[in-house]
């Protein structure tokens, strides 16, 4: 237990150190180029930018954190929160694997497999933008063409159903109130769209727990 | 030197800002690949859970290529590079942007010859207002953790009802995503039909899948199932769209 625990604690160690050097990094790439094309940002627009920005992500922001984390595992986490695409690409990633080897994300077992699939998918996603990067002129008129349009569009639906289906099935007890709930908000809340989508995640995680907290005290789980 | 979007400096700096990103990734895959096989995990299962999150992720990774080259056409390509190969979206990215420049008095998508002075405003609203995970995780992360393995070790049940809980709660959330134009279909707008019907299309395919490994008992189908249906459906979204959009 005790060696468990030290792998954990160095997970955490490392992935603060990666995280927080990783965002002062960030912050040089504008330094940077301000300071070689001798330019200083133009204050009023960023301030103004920022409160115009800032608010609502950094909102989304915190509660994005305390929602992925316990899913995501620690390394996971560390990695998904630098590289981002969460849950349109980490989240699957790492809970496919977890289904494809039978373990729990709170188990060593589980750590480990989520953060190799995340790892893996961070790692195809930067090489795969790096060769688009590269290829942009031949590679613009065929992704870009129209034909192709629907097909990326729809992305996340085609995702969620083969998720979903899994998941739904194998837990249809807990599915059942939240899925039907987020179908009439989403459908009878105009407000609630793409853009929205990420704030009604921890409302359907927050939801669910409940719902699966009075199921089980009142043993309808077993 | 003058300032243009796509100076090769740009994408120098932009270059080593995203290696040192990889790296990260590929330390944390080393360390894990190296503890499970150090506990025990074989290393064929390790591969197996690389190779397939690999193959899921290509389909996802060419759509940020698409939101790259949709942001290329105002902001170059090192900027856009940058922003989608760390946390961001092509959502993001256009109303951060868009914010800093309205509040320099112009319009996103109508700046010709963009300065160096808004090309570091857009960039510093960018990276600023969504900076907020990469350091919450290292202040908060281990302590959620922690919390979470307690409450296992209190009630081993609970502690799966809960994590079964949480992903069904994100996914309850998405399928609800997935039917939020569907109001429109009453007043005669069918392109509200198209995203249940990929998802059906995808869910369809991915029971196709589990009853195509128990029947020729193929594990590697279970393997890319995932992709397979993510594909299926993507596919299935061309004609759809071309009947109901």
């Amino acid at each position: 237990m005790k060696k468990n625990m030290s792998y954990m604690d160095s997970v955490h160690r490392d992935g603060r150190i990666w995280n927080l050097s990783v965002m002062v990094i960030l912050f040089l790439f504008p330094v940077t180029v301000g300071i070689i094309y001798s330019a200083m940002p133009d204050w009023h627009g960023l301030l103004m930018g920022v409160i115009a920005t800032a608010p609502m992500y950094w909102a989304v922001g915190i509660v994005e954190t305390i929602t992925y984390v316990p899913m995501l595992g620690a390394g996971g986490s560390y990695l998904s929160f630098v590289t981002g695409n969460i849950s349109n690409l980490k989240m699957p990633a790492a809970l496919n694997a977890l289904e494809q080897a039978d373990v729990n994300i709170r188990s060593e077992e589980g750590e480990i497999v989520s953060t190799i699939a995340i790892a893996v998918s961070s790692i195809v996603t930067t090489l795969i933008i790096i060769v688009g990067v590269i290829l942009i002129t031949p590679l613009t008129p065929i992704l870009d063409a129209p034909v192709l349009e629907p097909a990326f569009a729809q992305l996340l639906p085609a995702l969620f159903g083969g998720l979903g289906v899994v998941f739904v099935s194998k837990n249809w007890k807990i599915a059942v109130a939240p899925v039907i709930l987020m179908l009439i908000l989403f459908i009878a809340v105009p407000a609630l769209n793409a853009g929205t989508v990420g704030i009604m995640v921890p409302v359907g995680v927050l939801f669910t727990l409940g719902v699966s907290r009075i199921m089980y005290k009142k043993h309808l789980l077993d | 030197m003058e300032f243009n979007v796509n100076s090769p400096i740009l994408f120098v700096l932009a270059g080593i800002i995203i290696a040192v990103v990889l790296a990260q990734s590929v330390y944390f895959l080393i360390k894990a690949w190296r503890r499970g096989k150090a506990i025990g995990m074989a290393p064929e299962k390790l591969k197996r859970i690389a190779v397939t999150a690999a193959v899921f992720t290509i389909a996802p990774a060419v759509a940020i290529v698409i939101s790259v080259i949709t942001l290329a056409k105002d902001l170059g390509v090192a900027l856009p590079w940058l922003r989608l190969s760390v946390v961001g979206s092509l959502s993001y990215e256009t109303i951060a942007a868009s914010n800093a420049l309205s509040a320099m008095g112009l319009t996103f998508g109508q700046v010709k010859d963009m300065t160096a002075q808004q090309y570091i405003t857009i960039a510093w609203v960018m990276t600023i207002s969504i900076m907020v995970g990469i350091w919450l995780v290292p202040v908060i992360g281990k302590k959620l953790q922690n919390g979470m393995i307690s409450m296992e070790n209190r009630d081993k049940k609970w502690g799966e009802i809960f994590s079964n809980a949480m992903f069904i709660g994100m996914i309850s959330a998405f399928v609800g995503y997935v039917f939020c134009d569907f109001g429109t279909v009453f007043s005669g707008n069918t392109a509200g039909l198209i995203p249940p019907l990929v998802m059906a299309v995808s869910a369809f395919v991915m029971l196709l899948c589990g009853l195509a490994v128990k029947v020729i008992k193929k594990s590697w189908i279970s393997d890319y199932a995932l992709p397979i249906s993510l594909i299926a459906g993507m596919a299935s979204a061309i004609p759809i769209t071309a009947w109901l959009g």
